[in-house]
């Protein structure tokens, strides 16, 4: 397990050492005075961290999130980190995406589609230091690749493949070499594995851009 | 990056310190890539310092995305996606709690019958114990969703002209909506493929043939459609296909042009009745062999 960056700790949980971070509760999860559990089950990320992959965090990163969602995810790594812009194409979730913003300074909501970096360029700054992306859509390695140019050299991806986005039917291994293949187009991956139990036909993937 | 220095950022026409109007840029701007824009937006004197960028942007983002997704939500079609989901969910409670009544209601009472009208009439009874009360009382409940959920039918029958004038006239106000919701909208809708339309409802079946497993769905929702339930088993499949296509039609006309287009009406009853005139030949093609 590479360190945890300064922001996030283990504390302990209902008996279980599990991730946390410090800001408002969000979304009922259990709190440890100023600390509340990030639940490794509802986030894929956090599933990541929990699964000793080889994520380089030091806390304060500047990060595009891509697939925010209701902000369960996005508000953890607004909570170590620098400036983050979180992207949402559905309106439904931004409605608490919303919210979870309004008590984060540094996290900037946009209802925008992911597949379209150009309508968003205008807005997230260039070299950022990492590039979290868990959507659930097919062409999930185009994405990433897309989106790239938000990254410095050497930028960090973190992209949650959700095999059944791409294909149902197929195999999810078949799935996640193709994606591996893909990404590294733009990236040079540094570990992937799967991120069971936490989230089944799901593939972590961490990688610098080139 | 002075090599981006052609692109211009969300806060390039806005005054400086103020997030009026900003809501335009963010919603329709655009960049071919992107920038360093804290920084160019304090050469350009929009902000004093990298934390007053930030806190302009936030608030820039917040109220921008707050006002474009209460726009998106409060759209009529979305409205109708709520109110037909609704009304399913009134018509079912309605109908789990008439029959938990009809158990109860039978140990106390020994003319009752089930369903919604037997709770109705169970309603208006006077009780003669604080335990028949509350039979009683559930039996007004089930009433008042029974009520709720046709006056959300009643709703819906008077919207859904409104917002798809050609997919109501060809599917009529709820399978409309209904199909509106299954696709999440009507511009969903309108951009999904006929294939697509015919099975909707039935994703299940679907994907239980994609996975390998029986054979593909021939409709999904629209089976409730008369063109497709009063055609005979053998020719449902063509019938669920020309609706469909024309379904998706009238939802491409009505998302993007909502004007009423009558010839596509008469293009699907002249197919229809030529898939429907298969059953009569072969009647009369099987009274000829005999």
């Amino acid at each position: 397990m590479s360190g945890l960056p300064d922001g996030i700790e283990r504390r302990e949980f209902d008996g279980h050492e599990r991730l946390s971070t410090r800001g408002e509760p969000v979304y009922g999860e259990p709190t440890d005075g100023e600390w509340r559990c990030w639940d490794a089950g509802r986030s894929k990320l956090g599933a990541m961290l929990e699964t000793g992959m080889d994520v380089d965090l030091s806390g304060g990163e500047s990060v595009l999130y891509l697939g925010a969602a209701s902000g369960t995810t996005v508000s953890h790594v607004a909570d170590f980190a620098g400036p983050t812009y979180a992207i949402e194409f559905a309106p439904r979730p931004v409605r608490d995406l919303i919210g979870v913003a309004e008590d984060r300074s540094n996290l900037f909501p946009l209802l925008k589609d992911a597949r379209k970096p150009e309508t968003y360029a205008h807005i997230v700054e260039a070299d950022l230091d990492l590039l979290v992306q868990d959507v659930a859509t097919r062409g999930q390695a185009a994405v990433a690749v897309n989106n790239a140019q938000f990254l410095a050299d050497e930028g960090q991806l973190c992209l949650a493949v959700k095999a059944r986005s791409e294909d149902v039917t197929a195999d999810p291994e078949t799935v996640f070499e193709e994606v591996r293949e893909e990404v590294a187009a733009a990236y040079e991956i540094v570990d992937s594995r799967r991120l069971e139990p936490f989230h089944d036909d799901h593939l972590g993937i961490v990688a610098r851009k080139r | 990056m002075t090599e981006h220095a052609t692109e211009r950022g969300w806060f390039a026409d806005l005054d400086p310190g103020s997030v009026d109007g900003a809501r335009a840029a963010i919603d329709d701007g655009s960049a071919a890539e992107p920038a360093d824009w804290p920084q160019r937006a304090i050469e350009s004197g929009f902000a004093d310092s990298e934390a007053d960028y930030y806190e302009l942007l936030q608030e820039a983002t917040v109220a921008a995305t707050r006002a474009t997704v209460v726009d998106r939500e409060q759209a009529d079609d979305k409205q109708l996606l709520h109110a037909v989901r609704a009304m399913d969910d009134a018509d079912r409670t309605a109908n789990e709690l008439a029959e938990r009544l009809a158990e109860w209601a039978g140990t106390l009472f020994d003319d009752v019958g089930t369903g919604v009208d037997a709770a109705r009439q169970l309603a208006e009874r006077e009780p003669a114990s604080p335990l028949e009360a509350r039979v009683i009382s559930l039996a007004g409940r089930v009433d008042d969703l029974a009520t709720e959920a046709d006056e959300l039918r009643t709703f819906i029958e008077r919207q859904a002209p409104e917002v798809a004038p050609n997919l109501c006239e060809m599917a009529g106000a709820v399978l409309a909506a209904r199909l509106i919701a299954l696709a999440g909208g009507l511009e969903g809708l309108a951009k999904k493929p006929s294939g697509t339309v015919q099975v909707l409802g039935a994703e299940d079946a679907l994907f239980a043939h994609l996975a390998g497993r029986g054979s593909s769905p021939k409709h999904g929702i629209i089976y409730t459609h008369e063109y497709v339930s009063g055609t005979r088993p053998e020719d449902r499949g063509s019938a669920s296909r020309a609706l469909a296509g024309k379904l998706s039609i009238a939802a491409r006309i009505d998302h993007y042009s909502g004007k009423r287009r009558p010839e596509i009406h008469a293009e699907l009853d002249d197919r229809m009745s030529t898939i429907r005139a298969r059953a009569k030949d072969d009647d009369a093609s099987a009274e000829g062999d005999q």
